[in-house]
């Protein structure tokens, strides 16, 4: 076994997602068999092979950069249109600081 | 032509080019025609998940108004298109096909969204799709699965299986989809239709709901291998919006279809071909024949290390997807949670009830990845495996100016059959997903059928940024 329920419980609090008792023993499975797959990738000498990094790279570190000009941003109003609980130009949210 | 509302489902671009030059339709008759029958016949398929009747018809008009004013209206004028769900389209919702974006309405077009339309595209509606597009079945939709319009017990592939089910059922004359390991060539191949995963960079990607940015491209499906062309030579070349784009020059690619493919050097991985088995096979091998009739000189070249592209794939696309996905909190998309009293519990309760099996899944596996300690034994080990599947495309490439492929180790399966068992859906996308990884044009054209009717498609897939080499093979071997 590679995964524990533990382990999932722990994963799922980095990812921020609530999950169901169910779920946890659920993806515990999953996920075992998939990095049981994935293990596959240990048969492979990487020794001297680099990261890919960039799948392709044109040849100027530049070249893909746009123009230094300024352009218009969205605009408060239409970057607040799609917030579940806009007020006064910003994003409220729940209570932060626990006590 | 004379245009009749019966041609609508198998119309070419070039066909409704002459009719609005000959004024034997409107744009805005046929867009109003199309959209009508797209409505219609929808419930058949559930392809679309919502329909943009007044942003069609207002596209349709500019049509006719350029006409009437003796103007160019573009190359796709008046041609009815669908569009992936994942593309954002201003003021139009996009939901990624899932219940976490269900009311989301951008506020911007995407860039590939705007060349088209200004080309004379009139969007008819967006297409269903697996959630976020992950999936090979279009069965992870928030808004229910599509039908395989050539088999209606079957999916459509997917992800983008709701494009590809338009333009099969003729509700679409092309459509926009997105790659990210065989999402627009494997539900090309299950619905009968040519899909193309340009090179990567080469359209774009301003816009496309991100999900493996290492890996993502836009891309399109047609009835013909010039329709296709003509789609991805408006929609492709440098935006300053998307860094990744390549400013790479676009070659008028119809104008080279020539029909000549003689003493074209062919590639046959035997990598692939040992897990072809059944009837895809058969056909995919009478596909090989047809292309050697051609003139094309067929041999065996190697790609040593497709046996690690879904372990190599599945631990890329999950780390970038779970990074991807961190944005969707109950903050600034739509829906969240009720009655968390934290920000904490908030976050966590948005997206726990947000995000559907396959996108948590995804999620875990991405963030297990790259977490502590584990960074080097899976992400960096992929990455480097993934310099090496690059490499063999490299080497091949040096033998052949193309490799042809199947698409998938079967036809369209039942809907339900392999939800259950997320690993086996994972090593069904074996033959796409290591072009993918190189970041090669690839493409699916129909090839044959089986006993049962089941489309087939054959994969091709040439040099970065030769789609030309890839569309003359497309266009030979379809009019062969």
């Amino acid at each position: 076994m590679k995964i524990s329920e533990q382990d999932v419980r722990q994963v799922a609090e980095l990812a921020d997602l609530k999950l169901s008792d169910a779920e946890v023993s659920r993806l515990r499975a999953e996920l075992d068999g998939i990095l049981a797959h994935v293990d596959k990738l240990n048969e492979v000498d990487t020794s001297t092979v680099a990261p890919m990094a960039q799948v392709l790279f044109d040849t100027n570190p530049a070249a893909t950069l746009r123009d230094d000009v300024p352009i218009s941003p969205l605009g408060n109003q239409a970057a607040l249109a799609n917030a579940p609980q806009p007020g006064a130009g910003y994003f409220k949210v729940p209570k932060v600081i626990e006590r | 032509m004379d245009f009749a509302p019966s041609n609508i489902p198998s119309l070419t671009i070039g066909e409704i080019r002459r009719a609005l030059q000959t004024r034997a339709v409107s744009a805005a008759e046929l867009a109003g025609e199309a959209l009508r029958f797209a409505q219609a016949e929808n419930p058949k398929t559930n392809a679309y998940l919502h329909f943009s009747p007044e942003r069609a018809m207002a596209a349709a008009r500019r049509v006719d108004d350029r006409i009437a004013r003796g103007e160019d209206p573009g190359p796709l004028a008046g041609v009815p298109v669908a569009v992936k769900d994942v593309i954002v389209t201003k003021g139009l919702r996009t939901t990624c096909g899932s219940k976490m974006l269900a009311d989301y309405i951008p506020p911007y077009d995407a860039t590939a969204i705007e060349r088209i339309e200004q080309a004379g595209a009139v969007i008819l509606g967006k297409t269903n799709c697996d959630e976020f597009a992950m999936g090979s079945s279009t069965e992870n939709s928030a808004f229910g699965p599509v039908r395989n319009p050539r088999a209606p017990d079957r999916v459509p592939g997917g992800s983008s299986g709701g494009s590809a089910a338009a333009v099969a059922q003729g509700t679409a004359v092309v459509a926009l989809g997105s790659d990210t390991g065989g999402s627009i060539r494997q539900p090309a191949s299950f619905c009968g239709v040519v899909g193309v995963t340009p090179t990567y960079g080469r359209v774009s990607r301003y816009g496309l709901t991100a999900f493996a940015s290492s890996l993502d491209h836009i891309g399109p499906f047609a009835r013909s291998v010039r329709d296709a062309a003509t789609v991805l030579g408006v929609m492709a070349g440098r935006d300053p919006r998307d860094a990744t784009s390549a400013a790479a020059p676009v070659p008028d690619y119809n104008a080279q279809l020539d029909g000549k493919v003689e003493g074209l050097k062919l590639g046959l991985p035997p990598e692939y071909l040992k897990d072809l088995k059944g009837e895809s096979g058969e056909v995919f091998f009478h596909g090989v024949e047809r292309l050697k009739k051609l003139g094309c000189v067929v041999r065996d070249i190697s790609l040593p290390h497709t046996d690690y592209a879904i372990a190599t794939y599945y631990i890329i696309a999950t780390a970038e997807a779970s990074s991807n996905l961190a944005r969707y909190d109950g903050v600034r998309y739509t829906f969240r949670t009720g009655g968390a009293p934290t920000l904490a519990e908030m976050y966590r309760g948005t997206r726990g009830e947000g995000f559907g099996a396959e996108c948590k899944r995804r999620i875990m596996l991405g963030t297990y990845v790259l977490s502590a300690g584990y960074y080097d034994a899976y992400y960096l080990k992929a990455q480097k495996v993934r310099s090496l599947i690059a490499r063999d495309f490299a080497t091949a490439f040096d033998q052949a100016d193309a490799i042809v492929a199947p698409v998938s180790p079967f036809p369209a399966f039942r809907l339900g059959e392999k939800i259950d068992d997320p690993l086996a859906m994972y090593l069904s996308d074996i033959f796409t997903i290591t072009g993918s990884l190189a970041g090669v044009p690839c493409m699916s054209v129909p090839c044959g059928t089986t006993s049962e009717g089941l489309p087939v498609g054959l994969q091709i897939l040439t040099r970065h940024f030769d789609e030309t080499t890839m569309f003359r093979i497309a266009d030979a071997f379809e009019n062969s």
